[in-house]
């Protein structure tokens, strides 16, 4: 695809005495059996997948699946051992350090599980700190790093140091800072993993905000099925360091690749999910239906008013053509999290 | 031997009879024979190498060293030149700090000078001292501190102390700055830290006497050389300290740097070394500290102030000035730590500390008022001597009546211990062939560590025996087995029931923090004091200087037995006494061990010390070699106080590690 930001191809990330070598031995393929049997580690193993501008890319996993390594390859804070990754189409991974510096510099933004706020500046100064280190004096990095610091709801706290700042304030600071060199590609490893639920969800919101006016391309990485879904145009689950299955929320709830997948998927609220097309069945001959709902309308946005409707209700494409019915069947299988629709 | 012995135990503790505790009594057996054949069977080479087997290091150094000082030339420049190129740039910031705290700005040299401006006044200082203390840690600490500088003035120390503290504002910085760099290059070059490792291990068991004398040759007698020797003595810990403090900054801060975009030179200067400054600061305190432990040894080669008014004090055996002295080092250095140590408390609470500027600015004006009005009213610059106090006398007084009215009594303890315990162990070792010492040694390194630590222990050993030095050696670990016998024994005691005992913790953490703050020459003095020169007095102050570490490790040891083992021990039905014998202790034990450990590093390095009360060991070795500026001589008998200190501090730690791994091996301690 022309239009991806970041491209990983066949990507892998050993770790043990001679992981170069390794992979040379087994033509940059080894099976899972000769990793375990050699006694390496592949954190990230046969790892492809394409970013497109503008999207927000869901990498998702158990504890200790790779996303944080896959993550840290993209943006080369890790080499990886072997494989390509692709950056607006520049080969990333022979760049040399001084073009990685500028690269990440002007282009790549981070936010960390912890934080990882600098705990010797102020809110002010970690804000503008990427712009410091770039020598952009004093007043010209502090008017923009203000503007950050609004935009993320923090002003009136400039001047506080970050161990004043509660957890959701302090990644309110790490989203600023990693925003203010307008990147091109954004990265997130578990933003909002070390908050409690309330903040969560409310930093979610204000990520979906901020989103909405900026359309960054993002990599954001969750052990959460709810976050990737909320927050996701397409997420990637990884199981030991490969990538199972990519897909839109709704492909994974609907076609799950393996068990592994379900088990992330059955406790996902479907009905904020499902979307009227893929509920819909072919309209019987001269059925009576009552009106029409798009086919991008998701069920619970519809569910109450197919529930109280006699007929079914209409499915209608972007063009306004019928192209199926929704009945109350199909909704109270949604609603009541029947297993037998996949 | 006796290191040997006490680890034996330790690692006999689940005594079966198998193979290492029959070599290991075949081994004491050879011992007890030695002892009782004496000179008649025993070889002499065993004793004592030959001169002509002997490797000669001593006067090979020597010939090295007058080389270096008398011919070695760079091309551009000769050594000489360089080394007094040295002395020449860190003279300068000595030159300014004297002349603001102790001699003002001078005109000429000598008694020719002439004072063109004054010193700052004492109020001055007294001022700062105190605004410092408010600023780190409120009006308590600036009551303590300014108390501190207060009562150096009042009791008549005020001179010597600012020629001591100039010297310490110089040296500490310094030693900071080049520990700093040191650490860096350590942190970002594996290469350099693996080479450099070592040299701190060495450099922190060799005794300081030992590196006094090349500097002496390389850099002559005065404050400047004086000042070198501190640093080298304080720069270590910070080195070490800044390694450990940059591998601990969090990943993730490093990964933002990273990303962020920052240049390897960013990355340490505006990410790393600013996250670490918490760390750091402890490092900072420890220079300090250790450079105001050097004050009286560095006095030795030119350093002036109070720690030469207590060197002279105890040549001159007066004790009333030398204590006076040796207390206000003591004071200089509770002000010093407590300030240091607060700054260091406020950074990793991460207090935001107000305005500095404004703060510095109403410090500065203060001084500036100060110095103007001192310059018309003298009692402002210069504390009225008609209105210092002399504790001396008073002290001499009191000494004189304790050895008036008590010293019977102390005379009769002392001799009680020499002929009992002190003569006999001392003869007993002296007895011992080095053979039989070495192999002993080995067979303990193998059985607690394997073919490695044993080939290095005995290497070390032999090491002492190819350079003639094993009576020596062997007076040495006499005294330190003593020394260290008594401490631990005292040590584990206090450490064990304040361990028990939250209360008398309470008491007791403040006395050690306190014991270990004061300069290890000042233990030398209240031992003088009341028994005169001679081994007896060697060991109580090496007994005094290394209590220290066994009551802390003691105390922590138990304080960490998990709570849940105790709950279980009491509802097993065990007594209080059994929980402690059967529960505590064992689970303790390694934590115990490690403080013996520490307690004999302590002892070695006040070894060297106590040679100035008429010891004969290795200890007097450097200090003859000192007064004589042999340098291959005192390295060499330096260097074999590293390797006892060496051989020590590893087996003791193989028998904590066994320790242990055992514990942690078996779910149930015996
Ligand atoms: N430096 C390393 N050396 C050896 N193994 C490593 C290293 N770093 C990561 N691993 C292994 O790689 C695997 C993936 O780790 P990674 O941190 O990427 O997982 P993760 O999905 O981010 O997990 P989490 O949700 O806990 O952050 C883990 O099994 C980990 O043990
Ligand atoms: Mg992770």
């Amino acid at each position: 695809m022309t239009n991806a930001t970041l491209v990983c191809r066949d990507l892998w990330k050993l770790y043990g005495p001679d992981p170069k070598g390794f992979m040379a031995q087994h033509a940059s393929r080894p099976s899972e059996d000769a990793i375990r049997a050699a006694g390496y580690v592949a954190a990230v193993a046969d790892a492809s997948i394409e970013i497109e501008r503008g999207e927000i890319f869901v990498i998702m996993g158990l504890s200790g699946s790779g996303k944080s390594t896959l993550v840290r390859c993209m943006s080369r804070l890790i080499e990886p051992t072997s494989g390509g990754v692709l950056f607006d189409g520049l080969d990333l991974l022979s760049v040399s350090p001084a073009d990685l510096i500028e690269l990440r510099r002007h282009k790549m933004g981070m936010v960390f599980q912890h934080f990882a706020l600098l705990p010797h500046l102020s809110v002010l100064d970690n804000v503008a700190f990427p712009l410091e280190i770039r020598g952009v004096g004093r007043r010209e990095r502090e008017t923009p790093a203000r503007e950050m610091i609004e935009l993320v709801g923090l002003a009136g706290r400039e001047n506080y140091m970050p161990h004043q700042l509660s957890g959701g304030q302090q990644q309110r600071v790490g989203i600023a800072r990693s925003l203010i060199t307008n990147p091109d590609i954004w990265f997130l490893d578990e933003p909002f993993s070390a908050l409690d639920p309330l903040i969560r969800r409310e930093m979610q919101n204000e990520f979906m905000r901020l989103q909405d006016a900026l359309h960054k391309t993002i990599a954001f990485i969750t052990h959460d099925f709810d976050e990737a879904v909320r927050v996701g145009d397409r997420i990637a689950i990884m199981r030991d360091g490969r990538i199972v299955q990519v897909g839109t929320p709704e492909e994974l709830i609907i076609a799950p690749a393996d068990s592994y997948v379900a088990d992330f998927t059955r406790e996902a609220p479907r009905s904020k999910i499902l979307s009227a097309r893929a509920i819909m069945r072919d309209a019987a001959a001269g059925e009576t239906v009552t009106g029409s709902i798009p086919a991008t309308a998701k069920v619970c946005e519809f569910a109450a008013r197919v529930d109280g409707s006699e007929h079914p209700v209409a499915v209608a494409d972007e063009a306004g053509r019928q192209i199926g019915v929704v009945d109350r069947r199909a909704v109270m299988r949604v609603l009541v999290g029947a297993e037998e629709l996949a | 031997m006796s290191v040997a012995a006490v680890n034996s135990k330790a690692v006999d503790i689940p005594a079966r009879v198998n193979p290492t505790s029959v070599a290991m009594a075949v081994f004491a057996a050879l011992a007890l024979l030695a002892f009782a054949t004496g000179d008649s069977v025993i070889p002499a080479w065993m004793r004592e190498l030959p001169r002509s087997w002997q490797l000669g290091l001593d006067s090979g150094i020597s010939s090295l060293m007058k080389w270096l000082v008398e011919q070695a030339n760079f091309g551009l420049f000769t050594f000489k030149e360089m080394t007094r190129a040295i002395a020449a740039v860190l003279n300068v910031p000595l030159e300014v700090a004297t002349a603001f705290l102790s001699r003002g700005l001078q005109e000429g040299r000598g008694s020719a000078a002439v004072q063109l401006a004054p010193p700052l006044p004492w109020v001055a200082v007294v001022g700062i001292v105190a605004a410092l203390g408010y600023r780190f840690g409120g009006p308590r600490l600036a009551l303590v501190a300014g108390g501190c500088f207060l009562y150096l003035a009042v009791f008549g120390q005020w001179a010597s102390a600012m020629t001591t503290l100039s010297s310490i504002v110089v040296a500490a910085p310094i030693g900071i700055a080049a520990g700093l760099v040191c650490g860096v290059a350590g942190y970002r070059m594996p290469l350099f830290r693996r080479i450099m490792t070592p040299v701190l291990d060495l450099m922190q068991t060799v005794p300081t006497f030992a590196y006094l004398i090349p500097i002496l040759f390389l850099f002559g007698f005065g404050p400047v050389a004086a000042m070198i020797a501190t640093i080298i003595y304080a720069a270590p810990p910070m080195v070490r300290v800044t390694m450990a403090a940059l591998s601990a900054v969090p990943r993730e801060i490093v990964e933002y740097g990273t990303m962020a975009g920052t240049t390897p030179r960013q990355m340490i200067l505006n990410v790393m070394l600013p996250a670490a400054r918490p760390q750091l600061l402890v490092g900072v305190n420890q220079v300090i500290m250790l450079s105001l432990n050097m004050v009286i040894i560095a006095s030795m080669i030119g350093a002036g102030g109070l720690g030469f008014d207590v060197l002279t004090s105890l040549r001159r055996l007066d004790i009333g000035r030398g204590l006076e002295a040796g207390v206000a080092i003591v004071v200089l250095a509770v002000a010093l730590d407590r300030l240091s140590q607060a700054y260091a408390e406020g950074a990793r609470r991460r207090e935001a500390q107000g305005d500095g500027r404004t703060f510095l600015l109403a410090l500065a004006a203060f001084v500036a008022v100060t110095y103007f009005v001192g310059l018309f009213l003298p009692f402002v610059a210069t504390y009225p001597e008609a209105f210092t106090l002399s504790t001396a006398p008073w002290w001499s007084e009191a000494v004189r009546w304790i050895t008036v009215n008590f010293f019977d009594f102390f005379d009769a303890i002392k001799t009680f211990l020499l002929l009992n315990l002190l003569l006999p162990v001392k003869r007993f070792m002296l007895a011992q062939p080095w053979p039989l010492v070495v192999a002993a040694l080995a067979f303990v390194g193998w059985r607690l560590g394997g073919v490695r630590l044993a080939a290095l222990v005995a290497g070390l050993a032999l090491f002492i025996v190819l350079n003639g030095l094993w009576e020596f050696s062997m007076v040495s670990v006499y005294l330190c087995a003593i020394g260290v016998l008594f401490a631990a024994m005292i040590g584990i005691a206090v450490g064990i029931y304040a361990g028990l005992n939250p209360r008398a913790w309470r008491i007791v953490e403040p006395v050690i923090d306190t014991l270990q703050t004061l300069p290890s020459f000042v233990y030398l003095i209240p031992a003088v004091m009341l028994f005169k020169v001679g081994d007896f007095t060697a060991i109580l102050a090496i007994t005094l200087y290394a209590l220290a570490p066994a009551v802390r490790f003691s105390a922590h040891g138990i304080q960490q037995v998990p709570e849940m083992l105790v709950e279980a021990g009491t509802s097993m039905g065990c007594t209080r006494r059994q929980i402690l014998q059967r529960i505590q202790l064992p689970v303790a034990l390694p934590t115990i061990l490690l403080g013996v450990n520490q307690t004999v590093m302590l002892a070695l390095s006040m070894l060297v010390i106590t040679a100035l009360v008429g010891t004969r060991d290795l200890g007097q070795q450097v200090y003859i070699a000192l007064t004589k500026a042999d340098t291959g001589k005192g390295l060499v008998a330096g260097l074999c106080v590293a390797a006892i200190a060496i051989i020590a501090d590893r087996l003791i730690q193989a028998a904590a590690n066994r320790l242990a791994a055992q514990r942690s091996g078996a779910s149930h301690a015996a």
